[in-house]
């Protein structure tokens, strides 16, 4: 017992020595990318960011969250750069002073799902507008991601009265990612608003049909900022940089005007650079 | 069926979780043990509060293991954030009072009697310590199980402070997470089915190892 003790404690040691080790490298060169859950869901980061790691050698941590809590990660200087989708709250975040470039990327488009039945009749509306208002008017059960996601900011845009609707009995907030509310408005048959990319990977598993697509309001525009070092010094507004005009380099640009094609069945991403 | 990244998956989760139990026994068992045969000011608060912290909720562990390793929190300056390390710091939070807990428990029931009659064969201090930890061996190995199964299956802290980065922070169960969002439901599955495997066999490890102690 003893014997098996001394060897369990070595076995410790020498595990925690590999630890520390190994800790220095992953120390290396890295910056923080906190973008969207969307963008990491659709694996889209996956196909772009080995070929900047192999050109520079900087390693890139990517952190998928919402909108609300990238924006939020930036203002803190708790990231380098920012892919996110929610232009309101970036005007803001510019603004107060928080970035030092803003940069169109590309832009993917919401869909209006809800049940083939279409109680409210929301696909025979003449703007998103209204289908937003039949549903509200109907009383038809609305799922909402409810997560301060960029998703669920561009649905709240789209009531005509957002304040009404969320203290509604028929409005439910999981305040989950894309996929799980999809799943959740699939089995309440109930309508909700996903970003294709989404929609396209849970397509097969879901009864609920798009409803609504194409229209201005539902176009999803990303912009990558890079985050002001001034405010932050531990910021590397360095790494930053070289992976913005990565982005925006021909070879990246081919990189997202091809993803999809072989898992979606199309692009997901229509580049947007300005 | 298998890829490179599950594999890589598996193998960080094993890093983890293992260095991080590790850490969890030698702190845990100690502080167990130097609280059960001492005593001190407060005892019964120190007591209560390894009993509380028996049932953290890992996302507030997460969640202040953010704050702190956050460039810009106390602790930012060793840069963790988001590195296998910080998620390592977070269940160890996790796990400690688990097994320290625990400990506490198997040794204070361990009869007076005993206790004694080694004091009167002459074990004072680290040998009375040493003779209690082989005595209460059986139920010591149950709580290293219990803080094991604690961390292996927590999710909410490890993704908060590691970020289920890809190849650097991505473990089992944040993978689940991901890939359930993704719809990857077959691999989600795959790596839910490996998980448990994989849980399995360390119990079963620990379990072989507990019940030969028995009979020594």
């Amino acid at each position: 017992m003893r014997k098996q003790f001394q060897v369990f404690l070595r076995l410790g040691l020498l595990f925690l020595l590999i630890a520390l080790t190994i800790n220095p490298l992953w120390a290396v060169r890295s910056i923080i990318l906190a973008t969207t859950t969307s963008t990491v869901d659709s694996g889209l980061l996956d196909a772009l960011i080995p070929p900047f790691e192999k050109q520079t050698g900087i390693k890139v941590k990517v952190i998928g969250v919402g909108s609300g809590m990238a924006l939020e990660m930036g203002r803190r200087g708790e990231a380098d750069i920012l892919l996110v989708h929610s232009p309101k709250d970036e005007e803001k975040f510019m603004a107060e002073g928080n970035g030092t470039s803003r940069r169109a990327v590309m832009h993917n488009d919401f869909v209006l799902l809800g049940p083939s039945n279409d109680p409210a009749s929301a696909a025979a509306s003449k703007s998103i507008g209204e289908a937003f208002k039949k549903i509200a008017a109907a009383g038809s059960l609305f799922v909402s991601r409810g997560d301060k996601s960029g998703t669920h900011a561009k649905e709240l845009s789209l009531w005509p009265d957002a304040d009404a609707i969320i203290s509604n009995q028929c409005y439910i907030e999981t305040g989950q990612g894309m996929g799980a509310t999809l799943l959740i408005a699939d089995q309440k048959n109930a309508y909700t608003l996903a970003d294709r990319a989404t929609y396209l990977s849970f397509k097969n598993r879901i009864k609920l049909v798009i409803l609504r697509e194409g229209d201005k309001p539902l176009l999803n525009p990303y912009h990558m900022i890079e985050v002001n070092p001034k405010r932050h010094p531990k910021v590397k507004a360095d790494g930053a940089k070289r992976f913005a005009d990565f982005i925006s380099s021909p070879a990246a640009k081919k990189l997202i005007a091809n993803f999809g094609k072989e898992r979606f069945g199309g692009p997901i991403f229509i580049l947007d650079y300005d | 069926m298998i890829s490179q990244d599950v594999i890589a998956i598996i193998i960080t989760t094993l890093q983890v979780s293992g260095t991080a139990l590790l850490i969890s026994i030698l702190v845990g068992v100690s502080l167990g043990v130097f609280v059960a045969l001492h005593e001190f000011p407060a005892r019964k608060l120190v007591i209560g509060v390894i009993n509380t912290g028996m049932g953290l909720p890992p996302v507030v562990v997460g969640l202040l293991v953010l704050l702190f390793l956050w460039r810009g929190g106390p602790l930012g300056f060793f840069n963790l954030i988001y590195t296998p390390a910080a998620m390592i710091i977070a269940q160890v939070i996790l796990a400690t009072p688990i097994i320290a807990g625990l400990t506490l428990a198997a040794i204070q029931s361990v009869p007076q009697k005993y206790k004694w009659q080694a004091e009167a064969l002459g074990a004072q201090g680290w040998q009375k310590a040493w003779l209690l930890i082989r005595e209460t061996r059986l139920s010591l190995f149950a709580a290293v199980m219990a803080g094991f199964g604690g961390i292996i299956s927590e999710v909410g802290a490890v993704m908060m402070v590691g970020g289920n980065i890809k190849g650097q922070t991505r473990v089992m169960t944040t993978a689940i997470v991901l890939e359930s969002q993704r719809g990857e439901i077959e691999l989600a599955v795959l790596l839910g089915l490996l998980l448990l495997a994989l849980s399995f066999s360390v119990n079963l490890g620990l379990t072989l190892i507990q019940q030969r102690a028995r009979q020594v």
